[in-house]
């Protein structure tokens, strides 16, 4: 293996309909397509080294933050490799940002997660009303069905904000002017996850609330907690530090016509 | 007039139901056009959840030579599981095609591919969800054409009531016809409404019209006769045969699926039609003659299909892969191409013979092993020789214990259970051969670490075959046989652990039998089912074997009569005025051969034993070799 890369990417629109296990398959099918010289692993049952940081987006959920780390077996410019990897992908299954790894481990670096809930036709008054009773409650204990059955958990302490906006709906890329109940939060990763439903349904045990129609979930970013904004930074950003120096030029030697 | 997209209707509803993806469209390769710039429509249906319809050749092979042609257009549509079922229902959103998410209802034509008659309550269900009228009788002018094809469509009575027409055979070139006299009849302003279309597609000769057919019938219940009820209908329809399969290199372009499905490959089809002869084997009857791809056209289409597609797995299709005349340059050139790739080859249906093994190895240079099986199909040499598969003993042990000695752990046996004259010991048969089999690769390896797995299948008698005569051997037999096999091979202490067992109860092919050979009045049952909940019934968890039998029950049908009845030589079938080309009289003289223990050769090899196929439609056998040679894949 010559090079670790780490791809951030999104999933967006209908393809947010993808499990964890349809966005492996698709990924490794692009990386042939694209013809990257991904690694491969050794033994009887080679597979390629790809591998998922972090906890993904669960099916049905958007993400503008979705990380993964792959094995190379030539040096490859970032830039390019993100392009190549963005074509061959389907559309929906976007590549946004690529870096050579530095040194420590990015999965370390991913401490909380931001995410939007759209919450068409909802009212924003009852939903400024849960908000406010959910974060002035010390402990709001959820039941979430795992897969080793009914699981309860507190789900106010790793959240670390809730904010309510309103904002305009949009729905399958067809922007209307009705408004909307938007609601925007910053969640430690715990274990066991608290995830943007178990928060709406923290939402309805301290007030009530429920969205009239299904919410639209969106993880706006992931990475480690910046302590003056209270959002995660850049998880990328000690990868370029140590690997371009701090300049914005890349330091890689790209050399002949492919990947 | 344009239609609009249901997706935004679709999409509140994918929240809720199990994995959404499978709706969403999409895939590479897949295309969409623009609605307004055709003039004929196809929506094409799999009659099954998505993750079996995807990968299907044939839907694949006709969505993608429609969409090549000019002016026409073709979308597909799988059956919806019944999560998303009760939410269309509630929410009034109708039977979508998965490309552009566009009404079933509005398209020209509605094509089903039917591999098997458990699809038939799916069909219902798409047609109610799409507003469709269920009987053809009851459909107007803004109804689709619906159209059957597939191998189960070579006997399409039982769903007579509910198809307009039904097309026997390869689907390519009449698909094209088909397209062609739909878009003549609509420039002309559609002239005398959907009958006069049904009546120009009747016409031709290629296309069945239920509706313009009778069935009289006798006291007793027998078919008396079929017959056209209006002139200008031919008597008997016949099936479609293409000719030169490098004409038509079809998939090109494979469609990728995000949602996972049953076959995760690139699959080219090296040659169409068998000859080998097993009774048993619709497939191999109505499929004549052999057709083969040529082995540089299968390199240029494996070549572009992984460049095209990402799979790292390509498998050769066809009836018995191993028959292709160039098969051993083809593995080899294959393998040479894909060598350090992590690209891996596949042969599925082989048969038992140790060249087999070569291959095998040939295939597993560039990744797993997969299993090997063979299907000997009968537990003793008589069974075989009665359903003529031409396998012996010495046969099967030297193979598998090549096999064995090559490296391979584990090989899959596949029979039948319940095949015509089939007694108790025939059964029992296959526990003793399984033993053999054990023992004999002990030996040769020195090890106890080589395991079979044994998998039995129902019998089922389908149309078009010598068996189409025969008595289906019933459910309580089946399972007294397998129960004992199980006893035998559970109880013996030395092999027993060794031998794995795979089987089903006998319910599911009785069902499957009264619908194989089934007449129209079997439509009755199908509808009764449906409408009493029947859905997928290909899927254990969903079949019920209880529900068929109330609904023949409440509708007078009786089963026996389709299932176990022995049929005589003379009684009309009712798929009689369905050609497939075989002659009525050879197959009848195969059957009395079968029951005789008579064996009949391949006709790739020896002299034609004139089943009639190759005369009555002007076809000939294909075969190779070219003496071609793949060449390696140019560097780029």
């Amino acid at each position: 293996m010559a090079q670790r890369l780490r791809v951030r990417y999104a999933k967006r629109g209908r393809l947010r309909f993808t499990s964890h296990r349809d966005i492996s398959r698709a990924v490794e099918r692009a990386v042939r397509r694209a013809d990257v010289p991904v690694a491969f692993s050794a033994g009887f049952s080679p597979h390629p080294r790809i591998s998922y940081v972090g906890a993904a987006a669960p099916t049905g959920v958007a993400s503008e933050a979705e990380y993964l780390e792959i094995g190379v077996t030539r040096e490859c410019d970032p830039d390019r490799f993100r392009a190549a990897l963005d074509t061959s992908l389907p559309h929906g299954l976007d590549v946004l940002d690529v870096v050579e790894a530095g040194a420590g481990s990015l999965a370390d670096r991913l401490e909380c997660s931001a995410w939007e809930i759209r919450l068409p036709e909802a009212d924003p008054a009852l939903a400024r009303v849960a908000v406010e009773r959910f974060v002035t409650t010390e402990r709001v204990e959820v039941e979430r069905l795992t897969k080793k059955g009914p699981r309860r958990f507190d789900a106010r302490e790793a959240v670390l904000s809730l904010e309510v906006i309103e904002g305009t709906e949009t729905t399958a890329g067809q922007a209307s002017s009705q408004p909307c109940v938007i609601l925007r939060m910053v969640v430690r990763h715990a274990t066991p996850a608290v995830r943007p439903d178990d928060v709406l349904t923290g939402l309805r045990l301290v007030a009530d609330f429920a969205p009239p129609v299904p919410p639209e979930v969106t993880r706006l970013a992931q990475g480690p907690l910046d302590v003056r904004t209270g959002k995660p930074a850049d998880p990328f950003d000690l990868d370029r530090d140590s690997t371009r120096g701090g300049e914005t030029e890349p330091v890689g030697q790209y050399v002949g016509g492919d990947l | 007039m344009s239609v609009e997209s249901l997706f935004p209707r679709l999409e509140a509803l994918l929240p809720k139901v199990q994995k959404p993806i499978q709706y969403v469209g999409g895939e590479l390769n897949s295309t969409v056009k623009d609605w307004d710039e055709t003039t004929v429509r196809w929506a094409l249906m799999y009659p099954d959840a998505y993750e079996v319809g995807l990968p299907n050749q044939g839907v694949q092979i006709l969505y993608e030579i429609l969409n090549e042609m000019p002016e026409t257009l073709a979308e597909r549509t799988y059956a919806v599981w019944p999560d998303l079922e009760a939410l269309m229902r509630s929410e009034g959103v109708p039977q979508f095609t998965v490309d552009a998410h566009r009404p079933v209802r509005a398209f020209d034509v509605f094509g089903l591919s039917f591999s098997t008659e458990l699809g038939y309550t799916n069909m219902l269900t798409a047609l109610d969800l799409a507003g469709i009228p269920l009987e053809a009788a009851d459909r107007g002018d803004d109804d689709p054409i619906v159209l059957a094809g597939g191998h189960a469509a070579f006997n399409p009575e039982p769903v007579a009531d509910f198809l307009d027409a039904a097309v026997l055979g390869d689907g390519e070139q009449i698909a094209i016809a088909i397209t062609e006299v739909i878009r003549e009849w609509k420039a002309e302003g559609s002239p005398g409404g959907r009958d006069e279309l049904l009546m120009r597609l009747a016409e031709s000769g290629g296309v069945y019209v239920p509706k313009f057919y009778d069935v009289a019938y006798h006291a007793d219940g027998r078919i008396q006769r079929v017959a056209p009820n209006r002139s200008g209908v031919p008597w008997r329809v016949h099936k479609h045969t293409v000719m030169d399969l490098d004409e038509w290199p079809y998939p090109k372009k494979p469609l990728v699926p995000l949602a996972e499905t049953v076959h995760e490959r690139f699959s080219v089809e090296i040659f169409r039609g068998c000859t080998r002869g097993c009774r048993f084997c619709q497939a191999g009857m109505i499929t004549r003659p052999v057709r083969e791809r040529s082995i540089t056209t299968i390199g240029d289409m494996v070549e572009a299909g992984v460049k095209a597609s990402g799979f790292n797995e390509v498998g050769l299709l066809s009836l018995s892969s191993a028959d292709h005349s160039e098969i051993g340059e083809v593995a080899k050139g294959l393998a040479d191409r894909y060598e350090g790739t992590n690209t891996s080859l596949s042969l599925p249906s082989t048969r038992v013979d140790a060249f087999n093994i070569d291959l095998a190895n040939e295939f597993s240079r560039n990744g797993r092993r997969s299993g090997l099986t063979f299907a000997p199909e009968g537990g003793s040499e008589r069974m075989r020789k009665v359903i003529n598969k031409m396998v012996t003993e010495e046969d099967l042990i030297r193979t598998v214990t090549t096999a064995y000695t090559q490296g391979w752990r584990q090989v899959k046996l596949y029979f039948m259970c319940g095949l015509p004259t089939e007694e108790d010991a025939d059964v029992l048969g296959i526990a003793d051969l399984a033993k053999k089999v054990i023992k004999a690769g002990r030996e040769a390896t020195g090890s106890r670490d080589v395991r079979c797995t044994v998998s039995i299948g129902g019998f089922v008698p389908k149309p078009h075959t010598p068996f189409q005569w025969a008595a289906q051997a019933d459910h309580e037999t089946v399972d007294r046989r397998l129960k004992a096999l199980k006893d035998a091979l559970r109880g013996d202490r030395d092999y027993g652990r060794a031998i794995g067992l795979r089987y089903h109860d006998g319910k599911p092919s009785i069902v499957e039998g009264m619908l194989s050979r089934g007449d129209r009045r079997v439509g009755k049952v199908i509808r009764a089912v449906w409408e009493g909940g029947g859905r997928f019934d290909g899927w254990s968890e969903h079949f019920s074997y209880q529900r068929w039998m109330e609904a023949a029950a409440e509708t007078g049908v009786d089963v026996d009569w389709y299932t176990t009845r022995e049929r005589e030589e003379n009684e009309v079938l009712p798929w009689d005025h369905l050609d497939a080309g075989l002659d009525r009289e050879w197959l009848w003289q195969d059957w009395q051969d079968a029951v005789n223990d008579v064996e009949v050769e391949d006709c790739r090899w020896t002299p034609c034993y004139d089943c009639g196929v190759c005369p009555t439609m002007g076809t000939e056998i294909q075969i190779g070799p070219t003496g071609k040679k793949l060449l390696p894949l140019t560097v780029v």
